[in-house]
């Protein structure tokens, strides 16, 4: 892992550390009050606050993945070169693209 | 270089880094799934409804009650590196972990507790 690298993968860990905090929150207010889709949604749908959250949380998060994963790939499965970060940017963009794809699934109006 | 021993492989603080390491690995796994199922909305409310619907499920409720231990081990974890690289050495690094791994059992069981109760 590169300096590059190295300083995005703990930006990214500082930045969710937050968030997973309020996402935990969240689960806990969710599950306990047994909110259904309406509910959910009449609370997301439209918000700019939610869209900037969830947002963050995607990007924040699919960087983190991704470099968290080019990692293990290089020091488990003994990965080098173009393939390891073949597997860094297909893992990244992937998550990225499912994870902006939901959150415009629950935000947009 | 590889070690010759696995002595290492008993120490709280090896544990902690491969508790950190496998929880990461899991999410990352989870999280395509995680994105999918909220990706449901798109297609309306009713099929995000019925996705709810299934999680119901206890056994679900259990698998939910994992994915929670998950994250919080992760993050109390990461927490955990980010105060190794950044902050004075402290001596009592076994003590953080056991605190981080006992915080994330917390967590989960207060999860399942507001789910079954």
């Amino acid at each position: 892992m590169n300096v590059r690298l190295y300083i995005l993968q703990r930006a990214t860990a500082a930045i969710m550390a937050p968030l997973v905090l309020a996402h935990l929150a969240i689960i806990y207010y969710a599950t306990s009050k047994g909110l259904s889709a309406a509910d959910i949604l009449g609370r997301t749908r439209g918000s700019i606050g939610w869209a900037a959250y969830y947002g963050l949380f995607v990007v924040a998060a699919s960087t983190h993945g991704a470099i968290g994963v080019r990692v293990v790939a290089a020091e488990w499965a003994g990965l080098r070169g173009q393939r390891l970060d073949l597997l860094m940017w297909g893992v990244g963009l992937g998550l990225v693209a499912l994870g902006l794809r939901a959150v415009a699934a629950v935000v947009l109006p | 270089m590889r070690p010759r021993t696995a002595a290492h492989r008993r120490n709280a603080l090896w544990i902690a880094f491969l508790v950190h390491r496998i929880s990461g690995l899991a999410l990352a796994c989870f999280l395509p799934l995680h994105f999918l199922a909220l990706g449901l909305a798109i297609d309306g409310e009713a099929r995000l409804d019925g996705f709810l619907k299934w999680t119901a499920n206890p056994l679900v409720k259990l698998a939910e009650t994992g994915l929670v231990f998950l994250l919080a081990v992760h993050m109390l974890g990461g927490i955990r590196v980010l105060v190794i690289e950044n902050l004075p050495w402290r001596e009592d690094q076994k003590r953080l972990a056991f605190i981080a791994g006992s915080a994330a059992i917390v967590a989960a069981a207060l999860f399942f507790l507001s789910v079954v109760i």
